[in-house]
Formats: structure tokens, C-alpha cells, sequence
């Protein structure tokens, strides 16, 4: 079995376990599976109100397959946030264009705090600048690694 | 469907009443397929970010489906002016 439907098929289980053991819980980032099997809205609701971290990727974050994707990756690793959940939309074509629609937003990567749409990566982008992100983090109970590095970088 | 940076600039500053609108066609051999803009637009006053991008967004729904990358970057009048001072 080659091409989409394998890939399909590989997907639908992979969600189906990951469904029944509550998510691959573990150290680092946790692949949160790659097919959403069928992407209504209620399935994406509850996908992005089950982490408080959930990022939609073109790729995984070992492997963004994506300049923006990386970009969005780079800026969680920078902030020391390791506990999130990521969708590859690469994986599966109706999970790319269903979060699309539930989002209302045209383009992945797509970011989600607490079940709420943040934006994608120029917005996280802008927030990694201008210092929100470290407060949005600090209402989800995570604290940013930037806070650590910025104490030590006080001693130069 | 006409994809250039010179219709995007023109749709933006149309639609947003913008002050200020730069297109970059940022794809590698210009091929105009991945974009990033600046808008600058009173329309924005008062609104975070996220709302900012939807009206981008909304205004070139049309287009973006055929467009690979876009990057946005908004201001308002206020904020351009302090960028440029910068």
C-alpha cells in the first residue's frame, strides 16, 4: 500500500490511539499525531481546548517543513516551551483546510493559547518582540525561559 | 487572477484607506507567489493584532488562496511615525 491512502490510513491510527491513551504524554514536544480523522469543528474544538499549547505546522517540530513553520517552532523553543501539542496539516488534507475554516484564517501555522487563537507565526513573531508572549505564557501557568537568560544576560 | 505586488498595494490602500501600503513580492525569482506587506491604516487604531490581520485578511480573501507565503506587518499612522523616527 503506497501513496495517500496509506498515509491516510497510518494517520486514522494514530489519532485513534492517541484519542485513547489521552495523548503521548512524555518528555519534549509531543507529536500530538498527524490526522485529525475528519476535521469538524467540534473535533477542533476540542483538539485545541485539550493543550494549552496546540500549534497546526506544515511538518512536525523535529522536522518543520516550512520557513514560518520553523519560525514558530524556534520561538516556543526560545521561551523554554516544551509541553505542546502539534498537528502536521501536511498529513492530512482535511485537517489542513478544516483549521483553516475553524480558524478563520487563511495560512498555517496556526497558533492556539487555552483554546484561543492567537495567529500565526508574524503574530507570535511580534508577540516574541514586544514581550506578550512571555505574559500570555505567564497566564497559562508556563514560564518563559527568556525570563531565566534575561536575569543572567543582567550580570554581563 | 492577477497576482502582482503593484494589485495587492493598490486592493490594500483601496480597501484599508491606508496611509501607507509596501508590497514586497519575497518570492526567490519574483514569481509572485509569496508576498510581504506593510499597511499602514487608521483602521487599525484600536485594535489588537489579531483583528488587524483579519481585515488584511478579509480584504484579499480572493487572493490569498493563490498566494504561498504572505507575511503582514500593521500600523497605525501613529506607530509608522514612530517606526520612522526609529
Amino acid at each position: 500500500m503506497s501513496g495517500s491512502l496509506g498515509r491516510a490510513a497510518t494517520a486514522l491510527l494514530r489519532w485513534g490511539r492517541g484519542v485513547a491513551s489521552g495523548g503521548l504524554r512524555g518528555p519534549g514536544v509531543r507529536a500530538a499525531g498527524s490526522g485529525a480523522g475528519g476535521a469538524s469543528a467540534e473535533r477542533l474544538d476540542a483538539l485545541v481546548k485539550k493543550d494549552k499549547v496546540v500549534v497546526f505546522l506544515k511538518g512536525t517540530p523535529e522536522q518543520p517543513q516550512c520557513g514560518f513553520s520553523n519560525a514558530v517552532v524556534q520561538i516556543l523553543r526560545l521561551h523554554g516551551v516544551r509541553d505542546y501539542a502539534a498537528y502536521n496539516v501536511l498529513d492530512d488534507p482535511q485537517l489542513r483546510q478544516g483549521v483553516k475554516d475553524y480558524s478563520n484564517w487563511p495560512t498555517i501555522p496556526q497558533v492556539y493559547l487555552n483554546g484561543e487563537f492567537v495567529g500565526g507565526c508574524d503574530i507570535l513573531l511580534q508577540m516574541h518582540q514586544n514581550g506578550d508572549l512571555v505574559e500570555e505564557l505567564k497566564k497559562l501557568g508556563i514560564r518563559s525561559a527568556l525570563l531565566d537568560e534575561t536575569e543572567g544576560q543582567d550580570s554581563k | 487572477m492577477e497576482l502582482s505586488a503593484e494589485y495587492l498595494r493598490e486592493k490594500l490602500q483601496r480597501d484599508l484607506e491606508a496611509d501607507h501600503v509596501e508590497v514586497e513580492d519575497t518570492t526567490p525569482n519574483r514569481c509572485a507567489s509569496s508576498f510581504r506587506v506593510l499597511v499602514v491604516s487608521a483602521k487599525f487604531e484600536g485594535k489588537p493584532l489579531l483583528q488587524r490581520h483579519r481585515l488584511v485578511n478579509a480584504c484579499l480573501a480572493e487572493e490569498l488562496p493563490h498566494i504561498h507565503a504572505f507575511e503582514q506587518k500593521t500600523l497605525t499612522p501613529e506607530q509608522w511615525a514612530c517606526e520612522q523616527q526609529k
